[in-house]
């Protein structure tokens, strides 16, 4: 097992070099290039508050210094202070990071369990009623952008037809105060993300049930529920952590939508706000959370992959 | 959908063997019902973006009763008065032809990165494909709506953002189906004769991929017209006041309860189109798949 | 086989389709096997052989039904059984033995959970520790480790030769009555196949079981089988005692098939056969072999011939049977002499030349040197880097030192970095015709492609060139306009063939050109090879790790093991007189019709 840790550390070393990269990119596109002062303060501006808004931001220091300054504190903590509200960003996403955590689990807990249960099945009854109905199920709602899907439900539950369920998330409540307020967000995530566990998950699961191991299986007689149990479902979970790990990741970017849609008090409605008023440290702080929450991901799938086949283990 | 964007809707085409011949693959995706619907709603929606403004009852600016009164005309008035109507069937064009231009840039460049990347298997794979993931590494709303803050809402930009961040998810695709090409003894055979290696990658590697490759055009269609309507959505249109699907549905939004046809007709509208275009992409995914499947037993 | 002993298993009148279509793949099969009789089921790809072997355990692959007949074992019609009862007969008493061992272990489960599983699914033993008891035998009974320490390990963990004797061990692990071995040696070095097909002949013996082996290599077949049967488009066509059936063959198909045979013996001319086999749904009136039969006669024509018997115990679906049989000679080509080689002006030099995967070296320290009109033989098991060696002479392998001469100038590793002249002058085959030609290229447009490289002609005088190279190895200026896929195997090596010679080429080097093919395409394909090398003057070098094959087309041979030469001379004098130990065993342990027969 020498060689997982091994593989392990190359992939969390290779992992924190993708977020240097990543950290130099929210730089250069927030700070280095334009003038943020000017950004921030509009066209009408006075040279006076420019400068002091400079001087606040250390705008007048080289650019290498600056980045310098701004990567020692992120690796301390410090994501600096909101221009916005004048709150050091931490204090102020700490709240909202636990919300969209608390949104995104919920969906991820509900759709990915459905979508292997689902996935699995349409492979077993290929070609049949249940497969082609859950294909093109899941092909439509994979095709529908999140906010289209968001108001088709609100139509649907809230305002047009039926007016069984807010709108918007209730004002000043932490969201697991207000599961009822929580339905349509997590549904419009739900359906964003099932789709594709469900398609990968069978297509990994026929690719494997065609298997000569599987074939060889039932010629020697196992019977059909330890076939599939046994023999074809942890062959055709190694993709699928992939493909989950990619998109619970992109949930982190679907959020955004969502929680503008439905006023939640996330990360995403955040980011959205932040990025209207040009709240720079806050983009930033934003960015780099977003983006270490797709390298830590796919380390996740990279691991649980290697956990769920023998033979990558010993060729690491 | 937008943004879980990464993988594609059908995963079959990963299947690795000889493409088929182009026209072969297109017949043969014609004769699948789901490519026909595609098409259907998908040419019905440009239709409407196309010829829409030509038969609309009034412009798109003009103020034609007071706001958001369902009385007026046939779905009504928006959220200035001006007809619903009208602003939908002038609003198709710019998100279209934005979307269009978008796929096509992260369609060529994804697939030079790819091809590029596949056929070097060394460090300039590693280093393209690092660079790649770092782009990935963000949502591309994410991305997108930082560059239209950070510059302003302009057309080239949009369209800048949406090809750019396509790009990696393409150029993932396209390696991914020509690393299998690359090892193939023609690609050394024509190695050994000395063939230019653009020529190898163009001549040689590239029609092995079309398929894939046609499979990711409608698919990324699909994604970029999700993800310029989303922004409309946001708010960010080139012209803003201008008649814009997404932005209609930004503007319509909060009179949802008295006058929804000024959010649902748009939101019907992106629906079919990115329905028909997802559909396109299934059924030459699944010729595709089942061409391959078929020479495979032969 | 004893003729008094009730048969363990009895085919009749099997009838396999395309499901929910009259379009039969496999039909009117029948035969029997005795316990602890190996009956050898002979035929080329496509003629339903794996198809039929299925049909023993009741099972078909996707798109197939079994639309008729039986197979009883015993008292019981394996295909009137219900689900249970037929899970039941599956590994218990009638098991199977895979093509591809590596493909059929699950990857993700311990060998010994995969070989425990088996005897608790079928409740073998009264207990566990009868269960271990018995695994811990199978184990040994296949010459494995039976110690837990190699039962945990993982099968990607073993060699291809212990993949295959775990598969035996699953296979006879709960002592079925009758055992399917569907190619277990296909893929296998000589050595290995050795080793397993004496387990197979021990473990059949020993548990009294009914076995058939399925496979392609008629050699293999004649040195395990008792009896044989061949098959030729989805029917049984010759079946009888294997030494009978392999010196009195008494159908054309047989004959030609034992004629496309190479021998080790003394250098003889292969002879293919031509045509291919018809597929399923495009079989003609009549005989299915009589499109491609020298012994054709008009009544061929009018009905497929039932298959009778020509004497005891000896059957074959052929109206002139009895002329067939009592043909004198066996079918193979004239016995060439062994020719003289001079090695003075050598076109190709090799001095001290290694080569390394990733600074690992895999081919070490090799000499020689290839004269003009020569065919030099590379032979080697996989992984004695003689394919390493054949890339690394044709430019394709970057990672070599020492030298590598053409005509006395030293050569660039890569390709590119060489002359356009020696680009030209070096033409490399590749093994898989199915991989080294562009799906999406005419033919035309691939034997084109080095005449716009090198050549100065214009259009019309290339489209000349390609027409007259395509005739050139016996196919038709037609082709140009056809796509790969639309051709056979035999022909698509025939267009890298074809490909080669457009350069006029000085040396010539045959990566394992035949090992993708059957063996009637095979002898067609080393005949032209043959011919060619004859009429032009080529240099060639040939890489294979069939040692028969050797002899039908090189004059001196090289023999490689762990990446270096160990020895080399003359076809005759190694053949006949092996110095070296491994080139001993190597011919030892390679099956042969000769040896088998006689």
């Amino acid at each position: 097992m020498g060689g997982v840790t091994g593989f392990i550390i190359r992939r969390l070393l290779l992992g924190l070099a993708v977020l240097l990269l990543v950290s130099v990119i929210v730089f250069a596109a927030t700070q280095a290039l334009g003038d943020p002062a000017r950004a921030i303060l509009g066209r009408t501006a006075t040279p006076t508050s420019l400068d002091a808004l400079r001087k606040q931001l250390n705008l007048d220091q080289p650019v290498v210094q600056q980045y310098w300054n701004w990567l020692t504190g992120l690796v301390h903590g410090d994501f600096g202070t909101s221009l916005a509200n004048q709150q050091p960003v931490s204090t102020y996403l700490k709240p909202r990071v636990e919300n969209s955590a608390f949104l995104v689990l919920l969906a991820g807990g509900i759709s990915i369990p459905i979508s292997i249960a689902i996935g699995s099945y349409a492979a077993l009854r290929r070609d049949r009623s249940f497969d082609v109905t859950s294909s093109i199920l899941t092909l439509a709602l994979a095709a529908l952008p999140e906010f289209v899907v968001g108001l088709f439900l609100v139509v649907l539950f809230s305002t047009t037809v039926f007016h069984e369920l807010p709108a918007i998330a209730a004002p000043g409540v932490r969201p697991w105060n207000d599961l009822k307020g929580m339905i349509l967000p997590t549904a419009t995530l739900v359906i964003a993300v099932t789709p594709y566990v469900v398609r990968i998950m069978r297509a990994s699961m026929i690719e494997v049930l065609e298997s000569d191991y599987v074939e060889m299986a039932r010629l020697k007689g196992m019977p059909e529920r330890t076939v599939l149990v046994r023999h074809a479902l942890p062959n055709a979970l190694g993709p699928t952590f992939q493909v989950i790990a990619i998109n619970l990741a992109y949930l982190a970017g679907g959020v955004i939508v969502v929680e503008y849609l439905f006023a939640y008090p996330g990360i995403g409605g955040a980011m959205f706000d932040s990025v209207n008023s040009h709240d720079l440290p806050m983009v930033q702080a934003l960015a780099m959370l977003i983006a270490g929450l797709y390298v830590v991901l796919n380390l996740l799938a990279d691991i649980a992959t290697i956990l769920v086949t023998p033979r990558l283990r010993t060729r690491l | 959908m937008t943004l879980v964007a990464d993988t594609p809707l059908t995963p079959e085409p990963e299947a690795v063997g000889p493409s088929p011949p182009t026209g072969r693959l297109l017949r043969s995706a014609l004769g699948l019902w789901r490519t026909r619907i595609g098409i259907t709603l998908a040419g019905a929606m440009i239709a409407v973006a196309l010829f829409g403004p030509y038969v609309a009852p009034h412009g798109p600016s003009d103020f034609v009763g007071a706001p958001n009164s369902s009385s007026v005309g046939t779905f009504g008035t928006d959220h200035l008065g001006q007809d619903v109507l009208s602003r939908f069937l002038a609003g198709g064009r710019s998100i279209l032809a934005i979307s269009a231009a978008a796929t096509l840039i992260g369609l060529v460049l994804g697939s030079i990165v790819g091809l590029v990347s596949a056929y070097a298997r060394n460090l300039l794979d590693d280093g393209l494909m690092r660079l790649m993931d770092v782009i990935l590494a963000f949502p591309q709303i994410m991305l997108a709506l930082v560059a239209l803050v950070t510059l302003g809402p302009k057309t080239w930009l949009i369209i800048v953002a949406v090809g750019g961040t396509t790009m990696p998810r393409v150029a993932r695709v396209i390696r991914g189906a020509a690393q299998p090409i690359v090892e193939r003894d023609f690609v050394a055979a024509a190695d050994a004769l000395g063939v230019p290696r653009w020529r190898i990658l163009l001549g040689e590697v590239l029609p092995n991929v079309l398929s894939p490759l046609m499979v990711e055009c409608s698919l990324r269609l699909t994604y970029s017209i999700g993800l310029v309507a989303t922004l409309g959505f946001f708010g960010f249109t080139p012209n803003p006041g201008g008649a814009d699907w997404g932005l209609m549905i930004f503007e319509n939004r909060l009179a949802l309860t008295v006058q929804p046809w000024g959010v649902v007709l748009p939101v019907i509208a992106i629906a079919l189109i990115t329905l028909g275009t997802g559909l396109l992409g299934d059924g030459v995914a699944r010729a595709a798949a089942g061409i391959d499947r078929g020479r495979a037993t032969e | 086989m004893s003729e008094v002993q009730a048969p363990a298993i009895v085919v009749e009148n099997l009838r396999i389709t395309l499901r929910n279509t009259d379009i039969d793949i496999v039909d009117d099969v029948s035969f029997e096997i005795a316990p602890g009789e190996v009956l050898g089921l002979v035929g080329e790809s496509g003629s339903g052989k794996t198809t039929a072997g299925l049909a023993l355990l009741g099972h078909c692959r996707r798109g197939v039904e079994i639309a008729g007949g039986s197979v009883r074992v015993g008292e019981t019609d394996v295909l009137a059984l219900d689900t249970l009862a037929r899970r039941r007969l599956r590994g218990g008493i009638v098991s199977y033995v895979p093509q591809d061992p590596a493909a059929s272990l699950n990857p993700a489960l311990r060998i010994g959970t995969q070989l425990r599983e088996t005897l608790e699914v079928h409740n073998y033993g009264a207990d566990d520790e009868a269960r271990r008891e018995r695994l811990a035998e199978m184990m040994r009974e296949v010459l494995l480790p039976d110690d837990p320490a190699y039962l945990r390990r993982y099968p990607h963990e073993l060699s291809g030769g212990q993949q295959q004797r775990v598969g035996l061990a699953m296979a006879f692990a709960c002592r079925p009555r009758v055992i399917v071995l569907d190619e277990p040696t296909t893929g296998l070095d000589v050595t290995t196949q050795a080793h397993v097909l004496n387990s197979v002949r021990d473990l059949t013996e020993l548990h009294r079981a009914a076995a058939l082996y399925v496979s392609h290599d008629l050699a293999v077949v004649a040195t395990l089988a008792t009896r044989v049967a061949v098959m030729y488009a989805g029917r049984v066509v010759e079946l009888g005692p294997s030494q009978e059936l392999f010196e009195t063959p008494s159908h054309p198909y047989t004959r030609r098939l034992i004629g496309a045979i190479p021998h080790i013996s003394g250098k003889r001319q292969l002879a293919g056969i031509p045509g291919r086999a018809p597929s399923p749904g495009n079989r003609p009136k009549g005989c299915f072999f009589a499109p491609r039969c020298s012994w054709k006669i008009d009544q061929c024509t009018v009905e497929l011939p039932p298959l009778r018997s020509v004497s005891n115990g000896h059957l074959a679906r052929c109206i002139r049977a009895e002329e067939v049989r009592a043909e004198a000679g066996l079918p193979s080509g004239e016995t060439l002499p062994a020719d003289a080689v001079s090695v003075e002006d050598a076109v190709l030099s090799l001095r001290s030349v290694h080569s390394a995967y990733g600074g690992h070296t895999v081919v070490h320290d090799i000499n020689f040197d290839l004269a003009p009109h020569e065919c030099l033989a590379l032979v080697g098991e996989s992984g004695s880097g003689k394919t390493t060696l054949a890339r690394s002479i044709g430019g394709l392998h970057r990672e070599r030192r020492g030298e590598i001469l053409l005509n006395g100038e030293p050569l660039a590793a890569s390709s590119r970095g060489r002359s356009r002249e020696a680009r030209r002058m070096i033409q490399y085959i590749f093994q898989n015709p199915y991989g080294s030609l562009n799906p999406r290229r005419t033919i035309g447009q691939i034997v084109r492609q080095p005449v716009e490289l090198f050549g100065t002609g214009s259009d019309r005088e290339a489209d000349k060139l390609v027409g007259e190279m395509l005739e050139r190895v016996s196919l038709t200026a037609a082709y140009a306009e056809r796509y790969p896929d639309q051709l056979s195997g035999g022909e698509r090596q025939r267009v890298a063939i074809a490909r080669a010679l457009i350069c006029e080429p000085a040396v010539l080097v045959c990566d394992e050109v035949t090992s993708a093919l059957d063996v009637s395409v095979q002898a067609a394909i080393v005949d032209l090879l043959a011919e060619l090398q004859r009429d032009l003057g080529l240099s060639m070098l040939f890489v294979t790790h069939n040692l028969p094959l050797v002899r039908s087309i090189a004059q001196r041979v090289a023999v490689m093991n762990h990446g270096r030469i160990v020895e080399m001379g003359t076809v005759d004098s190694v053949l006949l007189n092996p110095a070296d130990d491994y080139t001993k065993a190597l011919l030892a342990d390679t099956p042969s019709l000769e040896a088998a027969t006689t």
